[in-house]
């Protein structure tokens, strides 16, 4: 199953590179990668999952502290409390395009602009989402690659 | 077997039995965010240190033994060798939980890292004021583990005296992006 999987390989690292060159992913990805060993083999898997455990619930907490239904007035520090929070996370991660739309997000907070903070909320919550599924798709190849008989290859970025 | 069979990623302490029951430094990690404890913890454990990680200020204090009536005393026969704590928390910051261990008569002595995301020259120079022996930021490097356990290693084997030596401070260009504007003389401490 040779040719399978080397075709396999190829795709898993054109696949990855992209995600790096479309900005979804930067550096700290690399990082947690290397951090991954026999030791502790679902390293990477893991901590992405805690990530977006923290999408949900923090994307969660902005929402409701931008919901002005019954007349309530949004509390803008709560808001950007949570946006730093994420920040942070997707920092940690190399979460590239999610950390971006927190910067701008954040801006937004401090400006109290809610028309900017809606917009954003909505922007991040698709953009933690299309991650998830990128990331599950390269999750699904190095699976594949290994029930093939193969090593996941390492992908360096130049 | 006549050899002492060392932890696989250990090389460096000459006298392990300076470390206590185990041959590894004690970590204890303070953040709040899940996914900064999980990737910190792991930074530790590949560097060979032992670790414990908390959620809170509040949990690090009653790791210590430091939130109880006699609140400058603490567990005498704990062994931490470095601990390393986030400084935005909710409730207690890791500044506050700087001053707290400093002026504890078990763990003064016992070195405090700072981590932030945030590049703020007036917080760093606050912290280092207080005793903290270095300030990272957010993402950790694994380099700035290694540099700090080798360095903690380095102490401990050389028998220094008890009272933690202040290091020289220099400039770090990772740590601050000055611009043009700031003064030059900002520094770090480094360890």
């Amino acid at each position: 199953m040779d040719a399978l999987v080397a075709q396999l390989q190829r795709q898993f690292r054109d696949y990855t590179v992209s995600l790096y060159q479309l900005g979804f992913l930067d550096d700290q990805f690399t990082e947690l990668k290397k951090l991954q060993d026999d030791d502790s083999p679902e390293f990477v898997a893991e901590v992405l999952s805690l990530f977006f455990e923290d999408c949900v619930k923090l994307i969660g907490n902005m929402a409701r502290a931008l919901d002005q239904t019954g007349g309530s007035t949004v509390d803008f520090s709560l808001v950007g409390s949570s946006v730093h929070q994420l920040k942070g996370s997707s920092s940690s991660v190399g979460a590239k395009r999610v950390k971006g739309l927190c910067v701008t997000f954040k801006e937004y907070c401090e400006a109290q602009n809610y028309e900017g903070c809606v917009r954003c909320l909505q922007q991040v919550d698709i953009e933690y989402k299309t991650l998830k599924t990128k990331l599950q798709d390269m999750f699904n190849l190095e699976k594949q690659i290994i029930q093939a008989g193969g090593k996941v290859p390492q992908v360096s970025i130049n | 077997m006549a050899e002492v069979l060392l932890p696989r990623k250990m090389e460096i302490a000459k006298d392990p039995s300076k470390f206590g029951s185990s041959d590894l430094l004690h970590v204890l990690a303070v953040d709040d965010s899940h996914v900064d404890r999980k990737f910190i913890e792991r930074l530790l454990r590949v560097s060979s240190c032992k670790v414990t990680v908390v959620d809170s200020a509040t949990r690090a204090l009653q790791y210590l033994g430091l939130d109880v009536e006699d609140k400058s005393i603490g567990f005498e026969d704990l062994k931490v060798n470095l601990i390393m704590t986030d400084y935005s928390m909710p409730g207690m910051t890791g500044y506050e939980l700087l001053k707290k261990i400093k002026e504890s008569s078990a763990f003064r002595q016992v070195p405090v890292v700072i981590m932030s995301s945030e590049n703020i020259l007036p917080r760093i120079d606050r912290c280092l004021e207080e005793g903290a022996e270095d300030f990272l930021l957010k993402p950790v490097k694994l380099s700035d583990v290694t540099r700090i356990r080798d360095s903690l290693m380095k102490v401990e084997d050389l028998s220094c005296t008890k009272s933690i030596k202040k290091r020289k401070l220099e400039v770090t260009e990772n740590v601050y992006s000055l611009d043009s504007s700031a003064p030059s003389q900002l520094k770090r401490a480094k360890i």
